[in-house]
């Protein structure tokens, strides 16, 4: 049997040893009595693995469906329209209109993009172009550690040590647009890093190469012809970014100071579709529970759509 | 020209310079701040109101741990053998089960935690629990099992399949006896970065697990980890001392779980380094 029909026999999902061409050997009943008893082990198996495959698919289907029929008639009953532009959450006086949370998420996310993408980019461009072996080995562990911090333990740093520093900076009460933004754009940092990284280390050498020929310094090379080559990848990066920030829940609620009007201004409170569910999950009962999913389903809506993005781009810089 | 060059490798180093700093500051801090107050009293086995231990919820964050893995770790290299040994190239249901678990990547955590709060605690009746909390985890990093596994799977050269089927291995031989056995390491590490999720997750277990500080008797009580409890008792604001003696062990929690992926990440040869 050759390699390519093994091969073949093995893409197209039959076992080689019941290929046509083992039957025609002198040991071909032999082999096929012995298929037979395998085929119900290999089918048994085939099945199983099959299954767990089939429980993503199943997983995805169930959290649409468990989120879509919980929010939607609470959305409904609220109306829809009155849901998704009503200026005012007062769950007391049955008032829920999300408006404020929807720039709340946009505007932290936003921040944290300011923050987090040129400090993230500059250190991917360090670690793939700049570092010596012995930097980037010491660098590499570091951006893991960033990448395994708890949210948790991020959001208690920015408590203790974010919100006093803006308190004491800039006046008011410190949790605030800003430090939320500051806090979320340090915890994108890895996620940047590490996406981008990889995609200006897959670059050709011989674009490097070429610049550097066509006299170009090391910096310019890498500045005008690696970083636009890597463009896709470092994108995709920052839509990773940009899906984390606007999903992070613990972190924000504790320094965003989860005022429930429209975001005034960098230095004052701000709440997030994220934060106003783990604020009020723990004690909402009927409309306002239902209001909560309903705010959970926008949320999800926002994270398909960067989903889209994201696999369009990725689509776009493996073609 | 010269001075081009030059504010473009200040701006690379500011960068760098930038992200270490933030690590240091915030590693430095915690473990500066924390370590004073790593009493032993906060690792006593019963938490109460004067003395809020953390013992309860380490143990808790392990059985967490152990039961997601139980349920998420066969699931994950099932799927991930179904799609590099069984599937048929190229067809529909790889494309669909591939979009799924990248949409699942993509789901935040209170995303979890909501979707297993009306599933598992609500529709399913489990209550807040353990097991609610497993289950949502266990979805929660489903993905990161699969595609970790699924590139481990990938990196078996296709000779040993050739050689195994030759020698008249059947598929499942070949792929338990052969093939998995060599991308043992490349699971682990998927396996070590699942546990680091399950370790600092918050927001998908308060309203699956519940924020009971006791060690459960059964699978169907309310259970905190350590994460959770850190966000409890730092939001309560009355014990910001102890939040940061939880701090530091839940950062050495990390640290050792990083150092344990490195060292298998070394151990599986040079292609990473």
């Amino acid at each position: 049997m050759s390699k390519v029909n093994v091969l073949a026999a093995m893409r197209s999902g039959v076992s080689p040893t019941s290929a046509s061409d083992c039957l025609q050997s002198p040991h071909a009943a032999r082999a096929r009595l012995k298929t037979g008893r395998w085929s119900i082990k290999e089918n048994a198996a085939r099945a199983v693995f099959t299954f767990t495959a089939l429980v993503s698919i199943l997983a995805v289907a169930l959290i649409c469906v468990f989120l879509f029929a919980n929010g939607i008639p609470g959305m409904v009953k609220i109306g829809v329209w009155d849901f998704l532009s009503g200026e005012k959450w007062k769950p007391g006086q049955e008032v829920f209109g999300i408006l404020p949370f929807i720039p709340g998420s946009v505007y932290v996310t936003a921040g944290a993009l300011v923050v987090g993408v040129p400090a993230g980019l500059m250190t991917a461009l360090f670690l793939s172009r700049f570092a010596s072996k012995r930097m980037v080995k010491l660098l590499r562990p570091a951006v893991q550690l960033l990448a395994g911090i708890p949210s948790v333990v991020y959001g208690f740093f920015g408590l203790v040590v974010l919100v006093p520093l803006v308190r004491e900076l800039f006046g008011g009460t410190g949790s605030s647009l800003l430090t939320a933004s500051v806090l979320l754009g340090m915890m994108i940092l890895p996620t940047i890093i590490t996406v981008a990284e990889s995609a200006l280390n897959a670059v050709p050498a011989a674009y490097y190469e070429g610049a550097l020929a066509l006299g170009a310094t090391h910096e310019r090379s890498v500045f005008h012809v690696i970083l636009p080559a890597a463009k896709s990848g470092v994108m995709a990066g920052i839509i990773l970014g940009v899906g984390r920030a606007i999903g992070e829940a613990t972190a924000v609620m504790m320094v965003a100071g989860n005022r429930t009007s429209m975001p005034k201004g960098l230095l004052k409170g701000v709440r997030t579709l994220t934060s106003n569910i783990v604020i009020e999950m723990g004690y909402a009962t009927d409309l306002h529970r239902e209001a909560l999913i309903a705010t959970a389903v926008v949320l999800f809506v926002f994270i398909l759509l960067i989903n889209v993005l994201t696999s369009i781009l990725k689509r776009r810089s493996n073609g | 020209m010269k001075l081009q060059a030059k504010l473009y490798r200040a701006a690379v180093y500011a960068g760098a310079a930038f992200s270490v700093s933030v690590l240091v500051l915030i590693v430095g801090y915690i473990l500066i701040k924390g370590m004073p107050h790593l009493s032993p009293e906060l690792f006593a086995w019963a938490y109460n109101s004067t003395n809020v231990s953390m013992m309860p919820a380490i143990i808790n964050t392990l059985l967490m741990t152990l039961l997601s893995l139980l349920v998420c770790v066969p699931l994950g290299i099932g799927a991930a053998i179904w799609l590099t040994e069984y599937a048929p190239r190229g067809s529909r249901l790889v494309k669909l089960v591939r979009m799924t678990a990248e949409t699942l990547s993509g789901i935040p955590s209170i995303i979890y935690g909501l979707f297993g709060s009306l599933f598992f605690v609500v529709a399913l009746k489990m209550g807040l629990s353990l097991l609610s909390g497993a289950l949502t985890l266990s979805i929660m990093v489903l993905p990161t099992i699969m595609r970790t596994t699924e590139e481990a799977l990938l990196a078996v050269p296709d000779s040993y399949r050739e050689g195994s089927f030759g020698l008249g291995a059947g598929r499942l031989r070949t792929t338990l006896k052969v093939v998995l056995p060599s991308a043992i390491p490349g699971i682990l590490s998927g396996v070590i970065l699942a546990i680091g999720r399950i370790v600092g997750e918050t927001a998908a277990l308060i309203y699956t697990a519940g924020t009971v500080a006791k060690v459960p008797d059964t699978l169907l009580d309310s259970t905190r980890t350590l994460a959770v409890h850190m966000y409890t008792i730092s939001t309560e604001g009355l014990y910001i001392d102890q939040s940061y003696a939880t701090a530091v062990v839940l950062l050495v929690m990390v640290l050792l779980i990083n150092s344990l992926s490195a060292l298998i990440a070394k151990r599986v040869g040079g292609k990473h380094a």
